[in-house]
C-alpha cells in the first residue's frame, strides 16, 4: 500500500499554486486548511454571538426577532462546535503528530484529505439553511419534538441534519486515521509510554469520536427519518419516544465535551513544560487520567438529563463526580510542572495559564451541576451558559490559541511578534471573564438560557450590559491577533527551526518541515528526544555521539523514568 | 526486538526510512484501518439497536406489525441461511488465496457476490409483502430502519466484492499481495454479524 512516500513529489512538475492546495494529501498543508478553515468558521459564529449579545444587552426586543435570534443561537452553538473548536485541534493534530512521532505523513493521506473536504461542504449545508427559508433554529442539542416537522417544518434543520451527518463522517475517517497513525506510524524507539502527552490526548480523543459520533449518526438518521418519511422513533402520539433522542445526543455529546477539551489539554501539557525549563510533572499519570477520562466519559450522558426524571441519579451524579479526580490529577500535573520551574511567559505559556485557571473555574462549575439538588435548580439558565464557555471557550479556545502561537513558527518558519500576541491575550482574557463570569449570576438568579427578551425589572440588565461588553472585548482583542498574523507571514522575525528550545521532534527539523518531514531522526530514549539530545540525558556527556552509544548499552526497560534532576 | 537493532545505526540516527519500514511490520495499515471502521460501524448500529429497544421498552400494546401487516419468518430464515452461507464461501476465498490459489479466489469471490446480490434481491421482495410502511407506527420505523439500514452495508459489501472480483480477475491478487481480500471479507462477515443479531431480536426475542 502506497501510504507514505519519501520522495519530494511537488517540483517534480508545476503545479499552481491553488491546485496544490486543492489536490494536497500532506498532513501538514491537511493541517493548514483545518485550521484556517476551521478560523473562517469562527469568526462567522462569533460575529452570531455579537448579535446574540447585542440583542440581551438590554431588555426589549431591538433588532432581531425571536426566530431569528433563535437561529442565531443555534448556529452559533452548531458551527462553533462542530467546525471550529473540534476541527481546529484536528487540525493541529494532523499537522503535529506525525512531526511527534517521526512518521513521514499520517497512516491514509487520501482519506485524509477526505476528511478534510467533507468539512467546509458540511458547515457550508448548515448555513445554507438561512437561504432556504431559515436556518435551524432548535439549539446545538435539536431537542425533540422541537425538531419535529410539525414544530420546525423548514428544510433548515434538515439541512442541520444532513451538514452533522457530514461533519461527524469527517472526524469518524479523521479519527481512523489518528489512531492507525500513532499505532503504526511511529519511529523506532517510539514506544507508547514515550509518545508526547498531545499525541496520547489525540489518541483518546480520536478513540472517543470512533466510538461516539456514530451514535450520533444513527440518532441523525432517526430524526431525518422521522421529519421527512413519517417515522415515529421520537414521537410519542405513536408510540415514539422523545427522550430517547435526548439519550442518543448525550451519549454522543458528553464524550464529545472530552472531544474539544483533552485535545487542548494536550497542547498545555506540551507548552507548560518548555516554558517551564522542566519536564512534565507525573508524565505516567497524566496518561493514564487522560484514558481514564476516556473511559468514564461514556457513563456520564444522563447528567444532562436529570430533570427529565428517567434517569437513575445517584449514579450519574456519581460517575459524573469520578470525573473530578482524573482532571484533579491533571491540574496537580500542571502546578508540580509549574512549582519551582524557570517560568518564561511568552505568549503560548500566557494563554496555557489562562487554559489552566478558566478551566478550573469551568470545572468546578462542572462538579457543581453533577450534583442534582443544585442541577434541578440550575438547568437551562445561564449558569449552564457560563459553565461550558468556561469549559469550552476558556478551556479549548484558550487551548487553541496557545497551539497557535506555539506551532505558528514550526508552521511558516516565522515566530509571531511577542507584544502583539500579549496585547490579544490581555484584553482577550479580560473580556473572557467580563463576558462569561456574570452569566454565573445570571443563572442563579433566574435567567433561563435561549431567551432573546427579558423584563426590565428581572434585575438581570446591568450583568447583561457587562457580558456584552466582554463580548465585543473578544472580538475586539482578535484585531490584533489577525494583524500580527499577516504581518508576521509578509515580514516576521525568522524562528528557526526550535525557536522555543521544546522537547519533541517537531521541533527537530526544519521550519517549515520538507514535504517528507525528516532526513534523518535523533535517538529516542524518552519522551523528550530533543531535549535530550540538545541537553545531554541526566549526566555529563562532552558530545552528543557519546550519549547515543552509551545509551544504546545501557538502556533499561524502564529507561523512560528517568530524569534529568539535575538539569532542572 | 526489532527497533532495537534499528537503533544501533551507526550515526547514533535513523534514516528517516526505517520509520517507514518500521509502520510496514504487523497487521497491514488497510486492515487496522478497517478493523477500526468496523468498531464504528459497531457503535453506528448500537445506536440504532437502542433505539430498537427503546421503542420496545416504552411501547403500550402488543409489539408488532401493525393491523394488516405480517413479518415473515420463513423467508427471513431463507434470506439468513443464504447471508450466513455467503460468509462461509467468502472465507473459503481468503483460505483459497492464502494458498496462492487464483482461481478458487475468484469462484468463492463470484458465489459470494451472487448470494449477496440474492440476500438483497430477497429483502426487497419481502419488503413488498409485509403489508405494511414505514410510517405505520414506531414497530414499522423501526423495523424498515435496522433491516434497511443493515441492506445497504450489505449492498456496499457487495461493491466491495465487485472491486475484489473485478481486481482477482485482471490477476491483482497474489499469495503475499491480496490486503483487499482479507479488507472486503472482514466487513462482510462484520454485516453477517449484525445480520444474526437482527434476525434474532426482530422475529424470536419476546
Amino acid at each position: 500500500m502506497a501510504t507514505t512516500t519519501l520522495e519530494p513529489r511537488a517540483g517534480s512538475y508545476h503545479r499552481s499554486w491553488v491546485l496544490d492546495w486543492l489536490t494536497t494529501v500532506d498532513h501538514k498543508k491537511i493541517g493548514i486548511l483545518y485550521i484556517v478553515n476551521s478560523f473562517l468558521f469562527f469568526f462567522a459564529a462569533g460575529f452570531l454571538a455579537l448579535l446574540i449579545r447585542s440583542e440581551l444587552a438590554v431588555p426589549g426586543v431591538q433588532f432581531l426577532d425571536q426566530n431569528t435570534y433563535n437561529q442565531a443561537f443555534t448556529m452559533h452553538g452548531t458551527i462553533m462546535i462542530f467546525l471550529f473548536v473540534v476541527p481546529v485541534l484536528a487540525g493541529f493534530g494532523n499537522y503535529i503528530v506525525p512531526l511527534q512521532l517521526g512518521a513521514p505523513d499520517m497512516a491514509f493521506p487520501r482519506i485524509n484529505a477526505l476528511s478534510f473536504w467533507l468539512l467546509p461542504l458540511g458547515g457550508l449545508l448548515i448555513f445554507s439553511g438561512y437561504l432556504f427559508g431559515g436556518a435551524a433554529a432548535e439549539g446545538w442539542t435539536g431537542y425533540a419534538p422541537l425538531t419535529s416537522d410539525r414544530f420546525s417544518p423548514g428544510v433548515g434543520t434538515d439541512l442541520w441534519i444532513i451538514g452533522l451527518a457530514l461533519v461527524g463522517t469527517a472526524s469518524i475517517m479523521g479519527a481512523i486515521n489518528f489512531i492507525a497513525t500513532i499505532f503504526k506510524m511511529r519511529a523506532p524507539g517510539m514506544t507508547l509510554m514515550r509518545m508526547p502527552i498531545f499525541v496520547w490526548t489525540i489518541l483518546v480523543t480520536a478513540t472517543l469520536i470512533l466510538l461516539a459520533t456514530p451514535v450520533l449518526t444513527a440518532g441523525l438518521i432517526a430524526l431525518f427519518i422521522d421529519r421527512n418519511y413519517g417515522g415515529s422513533f421520537f414521537d410519542p402520539a405513536v408510540g415514539g419516544n422523545p427522550i430517547l433522542w435526548q439519550h442518543i445526543f448525550w451519549f454522543f455529546g458528553h464524550p464529545e465535551v472530552y472531544i474539544v477539551i483533552l485535545p487542548a489539554m494536550g497542547v498545555v501539557s506540551e507548552i507548560l513544560p518548555v516554558f517551564s525549563r522542566k519536564p512534565l510533572f507525573g508524565y505516567k499519570a497524566f496518561v493514564f487520567a487522560t484514558v481514564a477520562i476516556g473511559l468514564l466519559s461514556f457513563s456520564v450522558w444522563a447528567h444532562h438529563m436529570f430533570t427529565t426524571g428517567t434517569v437513575f441519579l445517584p449514579f450519574f451524579s456519581f460517575m459524573t463526580a469520578l470525573i473530578a479526580i482524573p482532571t484533579g490529577i491533571k491540574m496537580f500535573n500542571w502546578l508540580g510542572t509549574l512549582w519551582r520551574g524557570k517560568l518564561i511567559l511568552a505568549t503560548p505559556m500566557l494563554f496555557s495559564l489562562g487554559f489552566l485557571s478558566m478551566f478550573l473555574i469551568g470545572g468546578i462549575s462542572g462538579v457543581m451541576l453533577a450534583s442534582p439538588p443544585i442541577d434541578f435548580h440550575v438547568q437551562d439558565t445561564y449558569f449552564v451558559v457560563a459553565h461550558l464557555h468556561y469549559v469550552f471557550f476558556g478551556g479549548s479556545v484558550f487551548g487553541v490559541f496557545a497551539a497557535t502561537y506555539y506551532w505558528f513558527p514550526k508552521m511558516t518558519g516565522r515566530k509571531l511578534n511577542e507584544p502583539l500576541g500579549k496585547i490579544h491575550f490581555w484584553i482577550h482574557f479580560i473580556g473572557f471573564n467580563l463576558a462569561f463570569f456574570p452569566m454565573h449570576q445570571l443563572g442563579l438568579s433566574g435567567m433561563p438560557r435561549r431567551i432573546g427578551d427579558y423584563s426590565p425589572d428581572a434585575g438581570w440588565t446591568i450583568l447583561n450590559m457587562v457580558s456584552t461588553v466582554g463580548a465585543f472585548m473578544i472580538a475586539v482583542s482578535i484585531i490584533p491577533f489577525l494583524i500580527n498574523v499577516v504581518a508576521t507571514l509578509i515580514n516576521g522575525e525568522p524562528a528557526g527551526d526550535d525557536p522555543w528550545e521544546g522537547n519533541t521532534l517537531e521541533w527537530a527539523t526544519t521550519s517549515p518541515p520538507p514535504p517528507h518531514n525528516f532526513d534523518r531522526l535523533p535517538p529516542i530514549h524518552s519522551e523528550r528526544p530533543l531535549f535530550f539530545l540538545t541537553h545531554g540525558h541526566g549526566h555529563a556527556v562532552e558530545r552528543p555521539e557519546d550519549l547515543v552509544e552509551e545509551e544504546i548499552v545501557d538502556e533499561k526497560p524502564g529507561d523512560v523514568e528517568r530524569r534529568p534532576k539535575d538539569l532542572v | 526486538m526489532s527497533t532495537r537493532t534499528m537503533q544501533a545505526h551507526p550515526s547514533g540516527e535513523h534514516e528517516a526510512a526505517a520509520a517507514v519500514a518500521h509502520g510496514q511490520s504487523g497487521m497491514p495499515m488497510a486492515l487496522v484501518g478497517m478493523l477500526l471502521f468496523i468498531a464504528s460501524e459497531v457503535m453506528f448500529f448500537g445506536g440504532l439497536f437502542a433505539t430498537y429497544f427503546n421503542a420496545r421498552a416504552g411501547f403500550a400494546g402488543t409489539w408488532g406489525p401493525p393491523e394488516g401487516g405480517h413479518i415473515d419468518l420463513p423467508l427471513a430464515a431463507v434470506l439468513t441461511a443464504i447471508l450466513v452461507a455467503s460468509s462461509f464461501t467468502m472465507q473459503f476465498g481468503v483460505w483459497a488465496i492464502r494458498r496462492g490459489d487464483t482461481g478458487k479466489l475468484k469462484l468463492w469471490t463470484g458465489i459470494t457476490l451472487g448470494l449477496g446480490v440474492l440476500f438483497l434481491a430477497g429483502q426487497l421482495y419481502d419488503y413488498t409483502e409485509l403489508g405494511f410502511g414505514l410510517s405505520d407506527g414506531v414497530f414499522s420505523t423501526v423495523f424498515y430502519t435496522l433491516t434497511g439500514f443493515h441492506g445497504a452495508h450489505v449492498f456496499g459489501g457487495a461493491i466491495g466484492l465487485t472491486v475484489v472480483l473485478a481486481r482477482a480477475l485482471r490477476g491483482q491478487f497474489s499469495r503475499r499481495n491480496h490486503v483487499a481480500v482479507e479488507a472486503v471479507s472482514m466487513y462482510w462477515h462484520f454485516v453477517d454479524v449484525v445480520w444474526i443479531a437482527l434476525f434474532l431480536i426482530i422475529y424470536f426475542l419476546q
